[in-house]
């Protein structure tokens, strides 16, 4: 396990490598170049904007608020799960003839889906100080606790299934239906207190619940969010972390054959 | 692990399961997990071996001997389902060149990403950067998107980052046949200094001259087995000899298959014509009659036809008919003959001929002194070499008869071709008893 992490760290240029090369060629070729970053989100909360305040208007005040603040961690975490599915299958020519830590793989893709994510927040402070929502900064300094914790998360989940999508190719595909309903079933678009009280138990499993919640409490209603919410999402985070960990290198083996 | 080695491989393993039919996708999995369409074949059987520090062995073999999977073991790509792999010290493998490149990024980028993919950090690469760019000659074009590089360009950028990467033990496959002489050239000269400085090198290829140039100890592994291991020398002589067998089983088979092509094809040729077969006879003796005494000496085979060579043969030390010659084998070309009008003395003759129409050798009764009279209406006569010194190849055989004048009675041009193998590796078509005597 040890040794695992020490060969890891020692392939860390190759992570920062290939995350630089997703995030410098993912817009590569437009003209608007890596200002799509930005202009991504942008304008889908411009969509929203006008959906919801003018159309499906909710009960709930500035509802396009509520929903950007946990669509951009949401996206975050389904791209990384979804995505991440194919990234051991699309670095196939790399993993037949090289040799590196085969983790290093959905770490690179999950952390630049990451890094992705944090310049969005950057709209979403913009956004929430021109709103006149306005920080609480006592807030904002648990904001990086549950980022982490949802980093740890999705690459728990990135683990297992860039591993088995090696063996079974039809995962990819599923995991697009399975994170939207997933979506469904996590707080994103309605808030956990409109779920009847009998299913909670059932959203209380779900450790994307309350990664959802959290950021939402430190961004729209601006407090610091419950311990017990951080602490069910960290434990749940570890566990899904470990065990992807296990199953990915009991996997990895036979990689080279599959491929 | 004894300090002094820096590879152990002890006994190992491996088998692949090769799909007919794959089931890929999760319906065929679930269906069909008990239909079992795929067979088991064994790539590794048993392979082991000690490489010792600072050595360079060759691993060579031809194409789906296990060389490939024994390199891709020791790298870690995969693993043995059997058997142990002790590794001392850090290994790099030049098995892909330029893994990682993205087209619209710069030569230098690329260089970063390629040499964290080999698990340099950016410290270590920053050292080197210089000598990268240095060695790939690429000075003027290193901040241009790789995209624009030529194909050369950007195997020689790879192969620079490739051979820059420090290590223990160096894994290498097939990868040196890049880039034109002169990089090639630099590229020995690098992997020499490397070898040099005390890093082991396993060299993965089936050109066994690289083997024997740059390896101390050669590794022959055919269908999973080691056969031979030892002085790269002797291994890479063993090696060629045995595939010297192996081609000529596969010239013979493919000589057989010809000749069974051609025998098909005359029957059905004999088939279909046989309903005007009368007339064309009679036609083709008419023209035979008309001008027997013009000979054009540019076609295949010209002559008065007053003894007619019937057919030719080779025969090898086994007395079998064959096209396919051993060089050091008792060899008989055999030359069957019929006479229509009899003269007082033949004159039989024989030639090779490279493919350029060259003449390599050629010899007759005359000039050996030979008196061929009085000989039977039908028979042979027998040209019989104990050696063949002809390198390895395909040469053209010559036949004819002439009289004593020499006037052409059968001259047969291109009469077949047959392939010389020679365990003789020099150049050009003949093989020459030397030695070289150095120290003076």
């Amino acid at each position: 396990m040890i040794k695992k992490f020490k060969e890891i760290y020692a392939y860390r240029e190759m992570i920062f490598s290939l995350v630089k090369r997703d995030l410098k060629g993912r817009y590569k070729g437009s003209i608007l170049g890596f200002l799509w970053t930005f202009i991504n989100p942008l304008l889908q909360l411009a969509v929203y904007t006008m959906v919801f305040s003018t159309i499906m208007r909710s009960g709930i005040e500035d509802y396009y608020l509520f929903l950007f603040v946990a669509l951009i961690p949401w996206i975050f975490f389904s791209t990384s799960v979804a995505g991440g599915a194919g990234c051991i299958w699309s670095q196939q020519e790399m993993v037949k003839k090289i040799y590196f830590p085969r983790e290093v793989l959905p770490i690179s893709f999950v952390t630049s889906q990451f890094v992705n994510m944090l310049l969005c927040f950057i709209v979403i402070f913009l956004v929430l100080i021109v709103s006149g929502k306005g920080l609480n900064p006592a807030a904002i300094l648990c904001l990086p606790i549950i980022m982490i914790v949802e980093y740890i998360l999705a690459l728990g989940i990135a683990l297992i299934v860039s591993a088995v999508t090696v063996y079974i190719r039809d995962l990819e595909y599923i995991l697009g239906i399975i994170t939207m309903a997933w979506q469904f079933l996590s707080p994103v678009m309605y808030s956990i207190e409109q779920v009847p009280e009998q299913l909670h138990g059932i959203f209380n499993l779900n450790p994307m619940s309350h990664v959802i919640v959290a950021y939402r409490d430190i961004l729209y209603y601006g407090k610091i969010p419950e311990i017990q919410t951080l602490l069910n999402a960290t434990i749940l985070g570890v566990v899904l972390l470990i065990l992807g960990g296990l199953v990915f290198n009991s996997l990895q083996k036979h990689f080279a054959e599959e491929l | 692990m004894e300090e002094q080695y820096a590879i152990k491989v002890d006994n190992i393993t491996k088998k692949f399961k090769i799909y007919y039919d794959k089931g890929k996708t999760l319906k065929e999995k679930v269906l069909f997990s008990k239909r079992r369409n795929y067979e088991e074949r064994i790539v590794l059987d048993g392979i082991s071996f000690k490489v010792k520090k600072g050595e360079a062995i060759g691993l060579i073999g031809h194409n789906g001997c296990g060389k490939s999977t024994t390199l891709k073991m020791l790298s870690r790509i995969m693993y043995p389902d059997s058997g142990s792999i002790e590794m001392n010290g850090r290994v790099s493998s030049l098995i892909e060149l330029g893994a990682g490149f993205h087209p619209d990024m710069s030569g230098k980028e690329n260089i970063y990403i390629n040499a964290s993919i080999f698990g340099l950090t950016k410290k270590e690469i920053d050292k080197r950067l210089k000598d990268i760019i240095e060695f790939s000659e690429l000075e003027e074009f290193i901040d241009n998107p790789v995209r624009t590089y030529s194909s050369g360009m950007y195997m020689r950028l790879a192969f620079s980052v490739a051979i820059n990467v420090d290590a223990d033990i160096l894994l290498i496959d097939e990868i040196l046949a890049v880039g034109d002489a002169n990089f090639q050239a630099k590229c020995f000269n690098r992997l020499r200094e490397i070898k040099a400085t005390g890093v082991t090198i396993i060299l993965v290829t089936h050109d066994t001259d690289t083997v024997e140039r740059f390896c101390d100890e050669a590794i022959w592994i055919n269908e999973g087995k080691i056969i031979k291991a030892g002085r790269s020398d002797k291994v890479t002589d063993a090696y060629l000899n045995f595939m010297n067998d192996k081609k000529i089983e596969v010239l013979e088979r493919e000589e057989q298959r010809k000749i069974d092509e051609k025998e098909n094809k005359k029957n059905e040729k004999i088939e279909s014509t046989s309903a005007d077969a009368d007339n064309d006879h009679d036609i083709s003796q008419n023209s035979d009659d008309n001008k027997p005494e013009e000979i054009d000496y540019s076609a295949n085979r010209f002559g008065l036809k007053y003894i007619e060579i019937t057919k030719a043969e080779i025969i090898n030390s086994k007395g079998q008919v064959t096209n396919v010659l051993k060089a050091d084998e008792n060899i008989k070309f055999i030359i069957y003959y019929k006479v229509n009008k009899p003269l007082k003395e033949y004159n039989f003759g024989i030639g090779f001929y490279n493919l350029d129409g060259v003449c390599i050798y050629g010899n007759n009764t005359q000039i050996d002194r030979i008196q061929v009279a009085n000989i039977e209406d039908t028979g042979s006569i027998i040209f019989e070499v104990s050696e063949l010194p002809l390198l390895s190849g395909r040469y053209i055989l010559n036949v004819a008869v002439v009289d004593i004048d020499g006037t052409p009675m059968d001259f047969y041009r291109n009469y077949c071709t047959f392939d010389v193998v020679s365990k003789d590796r020099s150049q050009g078509c003949v093989s020459i008893r030397h030695k070289w005597i150095t120290g003076n």
